[in-house]
């Protein structure tokens, strides 16, 4: 439980003059529930892409499952699991063909794939809807067929990119069941969320404003440093002092 | 109304950032008048040929001189067999083979009546078509230099006048065809992709959750096709006038009020197919099948339709490119007017208004 | 290889369940070879030609005669003055005007020569041409005719004549369907196959599955192996689609070898597929591929001498044309199929079409991950 499983060092990337991560460093422990947080535009997305090898950085260290995010993006792909903001099940692929897809290409054995889905589909409760197509389902059901799938693998990190976004409380509430779930079987959690009721369920939090990480603790030693009650404060009084505005 | 001049300034917004897909929409029209003006001609030049001459008498020296004078033939003098030719053709290495038979000359100056052979390369019939016409009208005019010597009486004369045209020049042809495929393009394939697109991503439920009324929403959307169409039908008339020096021979503004119709006609098929794809690729090749095709194929501006099979002729009336190509060549190229085209006009207008109507009713009952 | 098999089965159920998609890949090849080889024809016939007979004479009405029992002319309105001629000809109803002046029978005996007047509507420039070449031909044979009804025949030295008999070989019948159907087969595989496989890797890109896919161990081969081989194989189904329809349809059979116009058609596939997979790095949304695609396919369709001959193509022209893929499979698809070639014949063909392949999907390759 030593070594952290993600490492960044001065991590930086910039568009043109336009610095979107500024110098990040942080570490990761393992099994971890670890939030990013920050206004859109914060640079949020860019630099979890830069840690699943999405996009090579321009500056700075970082390991990835002890993998270098310049030279080993292969062997990081395969140790991690991705869920993005935008959509990333096949609509048109039935639940189980979904499953069938993303097992098989990490490398799960037949065998190994058959009981996966169907544990995966007992405990989501959905070995009904296994046939249908993943454009008939609700959207919550879909964001937690989405987080099984990117967790098949039972990989060491699982990167989710504002999983919750649209969704009801209850369904929320669930998805964060899941999300607890997998960080009791070790896995590290790093998650990104608009939502500040979210911000308190992770162990340690992050805040980016314009590019830099500004805060960086647990939900309640942020609160006790900023003297108020809820993260929402928190959030606001840093997000106060932000020059970027969201595009 | 501010409201819908801020919806319509978003869609101008969005189709003019995308740069690419704009470069493309106005490039097209301008390519195509290169190709279709200097490139596309069924005029050919340096054709390779063989010339086979077993007879070596006068003529046939003095008929091969002319073929090898004329620039549309690159003459290769060989004695091939027959064997040889055929290779020659199977390689596809020349495209015809002249051949004067042994006794040509022969048979020239004492029958009076003599036979050259030509073969052409017929798999590809139009070639096979213009050099068969090429060498009989070299042979023919050597024939007629035979004639001048003797003085034939009871000659009656024809004197052939072309109309309209008279340099045949093919340019006239392709013109409102081209705008008829160019706004098939823009107005009915990229306005029902544009509104397609918003369905797939799910932005189109936002706008129409909105305050405004749906078909608001979606007229705004066709209003930057629509001037992207009226500044494609200028560039062509500019391109045909400065490059192909076709000038519109009647009235302008009568051919930009057709055009304006045919715009909105286009604009509501868009609409219709829009209304009925779920997916943009279903959308696209809607599209293609429903309006691409019958444009190309059936309004005559490829090939005429008097060629075809009466089953096609008849589907032919309901494209309304076919009336538009006849419009425009009435307006740009006879100089007509109003009065020789009313009952084409009357056909879009009818068009237009159906086609209104009908996705009127297919986006209520989507919406229910 | 484990990961293509899954790519493929994903690809494939995809593609099989996009109904509307997978009708229009097969039904729109089908309608364009029923139709097109049908209105594609640009033989001249049933010209409409209006008669303005000034004269009224037995030799007039017996011209008149002659020219429609051609079977070239049909008639266009009769008893017509000029002006009603070339109303006919505004209208569109009328081709032609041929124009008997007063006093041509009489004009014609007495001195010996008479003009006829002939006016072509000359927007059809072709139709112009033949139609006045043909009526010119119908008068010269009239012509003859009168001459030696009115000459006594021995003392009259014919002028000699140069007869000129045509073969057209490898298609005699001169068969317009059997020359645009082979060429209108390559141009349905290679729209098929680069729209096709542009929209569907930048339909990917527009809904956000290839993020998912990006931060999978999948390398890049693997995903465009398992784009390419699906379009492949759909383009080989719609082609030997095309040659069971050509047979059925129209009668045409491969005079050459059919396993050696696969093997083209295979590596022919590669190319075009790499067409579409560049077009796809440019783009980022389905509309942008559209365009882009429309805009090259347009032009490689114009280019290919599908059309019109290569040959009457100005020399810069032909220097484009030696950079279409499509022009090299059509000229191939004719040589094989209507005459018989070998592949000695169409090896060098084939050779350029696999430096295409090469050269495109090479390109798509290294832009493809340049932008991701």
């Amino acid at each position: 439980m030593s070594e952290p499983v993600i490492k960044t060092e001065k991590l930086t990337k910039r568009f043109g003059d336009f610095i979107a991560a500024d110098a990040l460093s942080f570490d990761v422990m393992p099994g971890e529930i670890f939030g990013f947080l920050g206004a859109n535009g914060a640079g949020k997305t860019t630099a979890m892409r830069m840690l699943c090898g999405l996009s090579k950085p321009t500056s700075g260290e970082a390991t990835v499952a002890g993998y270098d995010v310049y030279r080993e993006t292969d062997l990081i792909k395969k140790n991690i699991g991705y869920m993005s903001q935008k959509f990333s099940l096949y609509e048109d692929l039935t639940v189980v063909e979904n499953i069938r897809f993303y097992a098989g290409i990490y490398g799960l054995t037949d065998k190994a794939i058959r009981e996966k889905s169907e544990a995966l589909l007992d405990q989501l409760g959905m070995t009904h809807e296994a046939k249908k197509l993943v454009s008939e389902l609700p959207l919550g059901w879909k964001q937690k067929l989405s987080f099984s799938v990117a967790v098949i693998h039972q990989p060491k990190v699982v990167f989710l990119d504002e999983p919750t976004g649209g969704v009801d409380p209850v369904t929320r509430r669930q998805f964060w069941d899941l999300i607890y779930d997998a960080s009791d079987k070790g896995m590290t959690v790093f998650v990104t969320t608009h939502y500040m009721d979210e911000a308190e369920y992770c162990n340690r939090v992050s805040i980016m404003v314009d590019g830099r990480i500004d805060a960086l603790d647990s939900p309640q030693n942020l609160k006790k440093q900023f003297s108020v009650h809820s993260m929402d404060e928190v959030f606001y009084q840093l997000a106060r002092g932000a020059k970027r505005t969201a595009d | 109304m501010k409201q819908l001049l801020s919806f319509v300034r978003k869609e101008f917004h969005h189709v003019f950032r995308d740069r690419k897909t704009l470069l493309m929409l106005f490039g097209l029209p301008i390519v195509q008048i290169i190709l279709f003006g200097f490139a596309l001609t069924n005029e050919i030049k340096n054709a390779k040929i063989v010339v086979a001459d077993y007879s070596k008498d006068f003529s046939s020296r003095r008929i091969t001189d002319k073929i090898e004078a004329s620039r549309y033939f690159d003459v290769e003098k060989n004695l091939l067999s027959h064997e040889e030719i055929e290779l020659a053709f199977k390689e596809g290495k020349i495209k015809m083979a002249v051949v004067f038979p042994e006794n040509f000359g022969n048979d020239l100056l004492h029958l009076n009546k003599a036979q050259i052979q030509v073969i052409a390369d017929a798999s590809d019939i139009n070639t096979a078509t213009t050099l068969t016409n090429y060498v009989s009208s070299i042979v023919a005019d050597y024939q007629a230099q035979l004639l001048v010597n003797n003085s034939v009486p009871y000659r009656i004369m024809p004197e052939v006048r072309m109309l309209y045209n008279p340099q045949l020049k093919g340019e006239h042809t392709f013109i409102p065809g081209m705008m008829a495929m160019i706004m098939m393009l823009v107005c009915v394939m990229m306005t029902a992709i544009s509104i397609v697109r918003e369905k797939e991503l799910g932005t189109m439920e936002i706008l129409l959750v909105s305050p405004f009324k749906p078909m608001m929403v979606i007229a705004s959307k066709l209003v930057p096709y629509l001037l992207i169409s009226l500044i494609n039908i200028t560039s062509i008339l500019l391109l045909s006038y400065f490059f192909l020096h076709l000038p519109v021979k009647g009235s302008i503004l009568l051919l930009y009020a057709e055009g304006l119709l045919f715009i909105l006609c286009s604009l509501s098929l868009g609409l219709l197919i829009s209304t009925v794809s779920q997916s943009q690729q279903t959308a696209m090749f809607g599209s293609l099948m429903a309006t691409m095709l019958p444009t190309l194929l059936l309004s005559g501006f490829m090939f005429p339709i008097e060629n075809m099979p009466l089953p096609l002729q008849v589907i032919s009336n309901v494209v309304p490119s076919k009336w538009f190509n006849i419009i425009v060549k009435s307006i740009m190229i006879k100089g007509l007017g109003f009065s020789a085209i009313w009952k084409e006009t009357l056909i879009i207008g009818g068009m237009t208004v159906f086609l209104l109507a009908l996705s009127y009713r297919k986006f209520k009952i989507r919406l229910a | 290889m484990r990961t293509l098999k899954f790519l493929l089965q994903k690809e494939f159920l995809q593609i099989f369940r996009n109904k509307t998609l997978l009708r229009s890949i097969l039904i729109a090849p089908l309608m364009q070879l029923i139709i097109l080889p049908w209105a594609a024809n640009y033989e001249v016939k049933n010209i409409s030609l209006a008669i303005v007979d000034n004269d009224h004479s037995g030799y007039s009405q017996k011209l008149a005669t002659k020219i429609f029992s051609s079977g070239y002319f049909k008639p266009a309105g009769a008893g017509l003055s000029y002006r009603e001629a070339e109303k006919l000809i505004e209208s569109d109803q009328a081709d032609i005007i041929l124009e008997i002046p007063p006093g041509f029978e009489r004009n014609l005996v007495r001195e010996g020569q008479q003009k006829l007047f002939i006016a072509a509507n000359a927007i059809n420039g072709t139709k112009a041409l033949v139609g006045s070449g043909y009526l010119g031909g119908i008068i010269t044979g009239f012509n003859s005719e009168i001459r030696l009804q009115w000459i006594t025949p021995p003392r009259f030295n014919p002028a000699p004549v140069i007869e000129i008999t045509a073969s057209n070989w490898y298609n005699p019948l001169m068969n317009y369907k059997v020359f645009m159907v082979p060429g209108i087969l390559v141009m349905l595989v290679t729209m098929i196959g680069s729209m096709m496989c542009a929209l569907n890797i930048v339909k990917e890109k527009e809904i956000g599955t290839i993020e998912q896919i990006n931060v999978t161990p999948i390398r890049k081969y693997h995903f465009i192996l398992g784009k390419l081989i699906p379009f492949w194989v759909i383009g080989m189904v719609v082609f030997t689609l095309g040659l069971v329809i050509a047979w059925l349809l129209y009668g045409i059979v491969p005079l050459g070898n059919i396993g050696l116009l696969y093997a083209f058609l295979a590596v022919y596939l590669l190319a075009v597929l790499g067409i579409g997979l560049l077009i796809s790095t440019y783009s980022t949304t389905q509309q942008q591929a559209m365009s882009l695609s429309f805009f090259f396919i347009m032009i490689f369709n114009l280019m290919s001498g599908l059309f019109t001959p290569i040959e009457s193509m100005p020399g810069w022209a032909q220097v484009i044309t030696q950079f279409n893929p499509l022009s090299y499979f059509i000229s191939v698809m004719r040589m094989v199929v209507l005459k018989g070639s070998e592949f000695s014949d169409i090896s060098h063909s084939l050779l350029v079409v696999s430096v295409f392949a090469v050269v495109l999907n090479g390109w798509a390759i290294l832009n493809y991950r340049k932008t991701s």
